[in-house]
């Protein structure tokens, strides 16, 4: 009993150490980000790189831009770019670059009830919509979120009733959601990728022009918060959108698919 | 079904091989909650044996109280602990909002109501004649209060044991104040609720049979001191 104690105290007594090491910061940053993979391939790559470890919090891009509000995070790494527009302008970020795209899908059960199949995300909505179909939505304020509203804001539409689910999750949740509920949802094809064949979900409407998804970086503002690692946090800024940050956005690959675009390919 | 089995299976083979990813998760719970749980035996135990042999005006509010906080809800001190702890809250120039600290006070909220219940019930439940008897034989305030605290240790290392079970398997306050940072902040049931909202089985299950297996063992622990307690 007496040296279970004594082992037990020591133990405790040892973990403050094992925390001690690299400078640390922190980065809020989407699930989507997360779930497909690509800050587990970046993140390491950079920590090598400069001796920095960026601590992840994944949640929505609204949780994670109302973090950086708080100054409880140094880095944001989101997708939602009005939000972040916004952001900026009340002064909460900084340095604010767009460093990579890809696309929005909707998927659905193979079986597509509302044929939405090859129709536009306008259209899909509206089929959705005119028809019931069980349609699973972020509901947290997250950037795909953000993206779902305006584009039924676009469709002219008031998405509601018990067809229309709220899920409150992150994207990796929302879309076991609809799987199992054999429902529509709109998602990034980074997460959709990476969850594919766990999923019977399919691709249905793939709306180049609509469904365009922007990730940026900022710092978070250290006039607001002066505790804030901005120097750290603008390292990796700086990374990710040269040359070397490009390379690496390009080679991430998600079941042998390019998963993103580094920002100078795009041409609108 | 096949799914299941396959998770199994592999959750089965994470465990015996000693998985990294899963290894560095259950040590984050293992250290947290030791921490927390070592924090609410310096400061549970002593109340609630103070509480249990002073008499004071008020005492029973403060022992129903205290049974009251027994069934707090984790994610009402997690939501508590984060408004005080965000840099915008009054404790936020420490920055613990999202560290392995944070987690560690959450969990000693948590657990400080229940070391000190049962320590006050261990205290009360001795002779009463034990403490009389001490002040006969010529014993201080403070020797006859360690001579209780020897004699109800059986009971004060059961409610230790009681608390760490109730953080071991809590999520509320792990979720809210650590943020599931991998290698960080990420114990086994933020992992659990993470890898399921993934659709991945395995790791879950693995760390789902680690939890149950600590839990099992504690138990046994706190099964054999309860039984020496009644006995002696």
């Amino acid at each position: 009993m007496r040296l279970l104690l004594a082992v037990w105290i020591l133990w405790v007594g040892l973990f403050p150490l094992s925390l001690s090491g690299a400078e640390r910061i922190k980065m809020a940053t989407t699930t989507s980000l997360d779930n497909s993979g690509f800050l587990d391939y970046l993140l390491p790559k950079f920590a090598k790189e400069y001796g920095i470890k960026i601590d992840v919090i994944a949640v929505g891009t609204g949780k994670a831009l109302k973090l950086g509000e708080n100054g409880d995070v140094d880095l944001l790494f989101v997708h939602a770019p009005k939000a972040e527009a916004e952001f900026v302008r009340k002064g909460f970020g900084v340095q604010r670059t767009t460093v990579m795209y890809n696309y929005f899908l909707i998927v659905g059960p193979p079986r597509d009830p509302a044929q939405i199949k090859g129709k536009n995300a306008i259209e899909s909505l509206r089929r959705i919509y005119r028809g019931q179909y069980t349609f699973v939505s972020r509901g947290d304020e997250s950037g795909t979120h953000k993206k779902e509203k305006e584009l039924w804001k676009m469709a002219g539409l008031k998405p509601g009733g018990s067809w229309y689910l709220e899920a409150g999750q992150g994207m990796a949740a929302t879309l076991q959601i609809a799987d199992e509920k054999r429902g529509y949802t709109l998602v990034d094809t980074s997460t959709f990728l990476a969850l594919q064949n766990k999923l019977d979900l399919v691709a249905l409407s793939q709306d180049k022009e609509r469904l365009l998804n922007l990730y940026s970086v900022m710092a978070v503002n250290p006039k607001k918060y002066p505790r804030v690692k901005y120097g750290a946090a603008m390292k990796f800024i700086e990374w990710i959108s040269s040359r070397r940050g490009k390379v690496l956005i390009r080679e991430f690959t998600t079941q042998g698919k390019r998963t993103f675009f580094p920002i100078d390919t795009l041409h609108p | 079904m096949n799914y299941l089995f396959a998770g199994l299976q592999e959750a089965l083979r994470m465990i015996f091989h000693l998985d990294r990813e899963m290894l560095s998760i259950v040590m984050v719970s293992l250290k947290v909650s030791s921490l927390s749980i070592l924090l609410a035996t310096l400061t549970g135990i002593p109340f609630g044996f103070f509480v249990a042999i002073k008499h004071f005006p008020g005492k029973r509010i403060v022992v129903v109280l205290l049974h009251t906080l027994l069934s707090l809800p984790t994610v009402v001190v997690g939501l508590l602990l984060y408004s005080f702890l965000s840099r915008r809250g009054p404790l936020g120039n420490l920055g613990l909002l999202y560290t392995p600290w944070a987690m560690v006070l959450g969990q000693w909220v948590l657990s400080f109501p229940i070391v000190s219940c049962l320590s006050l019930n261990a205290t009360q439940s001795l002779d009463a004649r034990a403490k009389k008897t001490a002040m006969i034989l010529g014993a201080t305030h403070l020797q006859s209060a360690s001579l209780l605290l020897f004699e109800a240790r059986a009971g004060l290392a059961a409610a230790v044991i009681a608390g760490f079970g109730r953080v071991f398997g809590e999520i509320g306050v792990s979720m809210m104040l650590g943020g599931n940072i991998r290698a960080y902040t990420r114990n086994i049931t933020t992992a659990i609720a993470l890898e399921t909202g993934k659709g991945e089985f395995a790791l879950g299950i693995a760390l789902g049979l680690v939890l149950l297996s600590i839990s099992f063992l504690l138990n046994i622990i706190f099964y054999y001191l309860r039984n020496k307690n009644i006995s002696a």
